[in-house]
């Protein structure tokens, strides 16, 4: 008979190592649906890494699809870290902007050191905005906060759809529903010259170290942590749990608003109502496959927006459905899923009957 | 207000609202199942995206109706046997694994779908269920065009509710489903199987939250688009908690959410100049949270819903 017993500590090696092999094999079973697709499957693997390694426009584009990877990424750790599970990134990337592009577009004219600021300042208010209203009613109501997130993300993108025909609506759009553009020193600037890699990629870096240090070393991540892995015990060491519930989502809510900020201020310059393809649904794989932990997360978003940009590219070339990036993305999931099992428990085999082990 | 109690008095008001409360009343009923047997299924909207996809192109490859309708629950149950494995032997993070799903049953029919018909704009249209014709029941009034003109499927949501009501509350399989739910050692002791019970019945949910799928495209409209499911599965898993695990509550709620759904669509067309036609798009989702917040306060969870049980474990 075999038995399932947990491992004294989570195996270092095996949390380290099975995020990779989660990666691999879910692109090693991409291999299906292609052959399915009738692609040439090698002709295709090599095609999606072209489209990331190809040239340094190819690199860089990877680098523009990570940033708001690793803002989601982290708004989904650092929340999931404190059992507070936020399904409403996706939402709150779109109020944060909202936010930013109503501030941004000439509502203010001031120079680019106080504009960009501001901008940042009531995109991730009004993220933050967004993650407190289920908050409180979890803490206060009760009402569970994963159905609430959902449902407000339909919310919050009917919302907009009402702000770019109404009050957001460039007069200048041709009728299109988009909202004038970000003044030009309003934008994040361009890291590199002629490519679309821009200076949000550097905020989301600092957020990710500065989200590290915060958990890992302040009194707030301990809370956090101590909230994630025990409420009642936390509650009974004196910490207050809906307190820091509530700083909790004030902070996953503000970061997933900086994604948006950083997509509409970094890259596009003016806001649509597809500004994001799902960033705030990959986040969560993200934060799964980079362990929770907020460096990881910068590396996780490397590889989920390798795996949509070359996806992409190998799509272009070969007639495949992008829809195959969606499919590797979320198959790595339920792999590193199934992989974190075999970090926290292990298979013994036990004598039937009333043997020894125990 | 007279052009409400107009609405209201109105066959075709409700007509719609039970055409409407089909789908969601085959998901709750199979989140319901699932959740009494203590798991969380957010695969469910996937689930939904696959029963509306499989079904659809079962019945457009030449399966026929009722073929479409099998293909679907199947389809449904497979998706459903990952959550249940991941979640029951494997007893891991319920939320986590329910969105994996979600996200990988959504992105297996897209791709399908998108392989399937690579360069089409609008998508080849089936036959779908047309309009039960009893005789005599049809020609009642009021109660004909209500009741008697539905689709087959809505005949089988409301039968699935007795029928799920019967195995929960008059059968010895019920009793034990409802008891994992709430406490699998003592189910353990009595030489019953937990993790046997727990897939079951999340194989069986899925299978039924497939079929809420499935009406959409086969039934509701017919033919399959991107989107089409458009947070129904969501909503289903805030029903479930407004009726309180119930299968006559979850019937009645998703009658009443159907209710409040067409009420806004003829609403919209009379007062649609004053207010922006989001306030009505918006709605179901306003409400469905509404309701959760009240239902909230005084729901009855099962108790063992989202931990896991481990063979051995005391």
């Amino acid at each position: 008979m075999i038995r399932i017993e947990p491992r004294d500590a989570p195996s270092r090696y095996w949390s380290i190592g099975i995020p990779i092999l989660s990666g691999v094999i879910a692109l090693l079973l991409a291999g299906i649906p292609l052959a399915f697709a009738g692609a040439d499957v090698t002709v295709a693997f090599v095609e999606m890494f072209k489209g990331v390694f190809g040239s340094v426009f190819a690199f860089t584009e990877m680098l523009t699809r990570a940033t708001p990877l690793i803002f989601t990424g982290l708004a989904a750790a650092l929340a999931f870290r404190a059992r507070l599970w936020n399904i409403g990134a996706e939402g709150q990337l779109y109020l944060g902007a909202m936010a930013a592009v109503a501030i941004g577009s000439g509502a203010i004219d001031a120079p680019a050191f106080v504009l960009v600021p501001l901008i940042m300042a009531f995109g991730c208010a009004a993220g933050a905005a967004g993650m407190a209203v289920p908050a409180v009613l979890k803490t206060r109501y009760g009402a569970d906060e994963v159905v609430t997130t959902l449902l407000l993300n339909f919310v919050i993108l009917i919302f907009l759809q009402y702000m770019l025909e109404g009050p957001l609506k460039d007069p200048m759009g041709l009728g299109w529903p988009q909202s004038p553009p970000i003044l030009d020193q309003g934008m994040l600037p361009p890291l590199i010259e002629r490519m679309r890699v821009h200076s949000g990629l550097v905020i989301a870096l600092v957020c990710a170290v500065v989200a590290h240090i915060m958990l890992a070393r302040t009194v707030w991540g301990f809370r956090l942590r101590a909230v994630g892995e025990n409420a009642a015990a936390a509650r009974h060491a004196g910490i207050r749990v809906n307190r820091t519930m509530m700083s909790v989502a004030i902070v996953s809510g503000a970061l997933a608003g900086m994604a948006g900020v950083s997509e509409v201020a970094g890259l596009k310059g003016y806001l649509t109502a597809d500004l994001s393809p799902g960033f705030g649904f990959s986040g969560i794989v993200v934060a799964m496959l980079a362990g929770l932990s907020p460096l990881g997360v910068v590396i996780a978003a490397l590889f989920i927006a390798s795996v949509f940009v070359g996806a992409d590219s190998m799509s272009r070339a070969m007639g495949v459905s992008s829809f195959l990036a969606d499919l590797v993305v979320s198959t790595s999931l339920l792999c590193v899923l199934v992989g974190g099992f075999f970090a926290r428990y292990r298979f013994t085999r036990v004598q039937p009957a009333g043997g020894t082990a125990a | 207000m007279i052009d409400i109690l107009q609405i209201m008095l109105s066959e075709s008001f409700w007509a719609a609202s039970l055409r409407i409360a089909t789908p969601l009343i085959f998901g709750v009923l199979g989140a319901l199942l699932c959740e009494r047997a203590g798991v969380l299924n957010l695969g469910i909207e996937g689930i939904f995206v696959v029963g509306a996809m499989t079904g659809w192109m079962a019945v457009w490859l030449g399966a026929g109706l009722w073929g479409g309708v099998l293909v679907a629950a199947i389809a449904g149950a497979g998706f459903g046997l990952i959550h249940a494995i991941l979640t029951v032997p494997l007893g891991l993070s319920q939320h986590v694994s329910g969105l994996g799903v979600t996200l990988f049953a959504t992105s297996v029919s897209y791709f399908t779908y998108r392989t399937a018909l690579p360069n089409v704009s609008s998508p080849p249209r089936i036959e779908p269920f047309g309009a039960l014709d009893i005789p005599v029941l049809s020609d009642l009034p009021f109660l004909g065009p209500v009741l008697f003109q539905q689709t087959a499927l809505t005949w089988l949501a409301i039968l699935m509710v007795a029928i799920v009501w019967y195995v929960l509350n008059r059968t010895a399989l019920g009793v034990a489903i409802k008891a994992v739910g709430d406490n699998p050692a003592s189910v353990d002791a009595q030489g019953l199987s937990v993790y046997g019970l727990r897939i079951g019945a999340v194989v069986a949910g899925s299978a039924l939250m497939a079929l809420g799928g499935a009406f959409l495209t086969m039934s509701a409209f017919d033919a399959f688009f991107f989107g089409m499911v458009n947070g129904r599965g969501w909503i289903c898993i805030a029903l479930v908690i407004f009726a309180s695990w119930r299968p006559g509550k979850a019937l009645l709620g998703a009658l009443l959410f159907g209710a409040f759904d067409a009420l806004q669509v003829r609403l919209q067309t009379e007062v649609g100049a004053f207010l922006p036609s989001q306030v009505f798009l918006a709605a179901p989702f306003v409400l469905s949270i509404i309701a959760l917040v009240i239902a909230a306060r005084s729901a009855d969870y099962p108790r063992a819903l989202l931990t896991p049980w481990f063979k051995g474990q005391r």
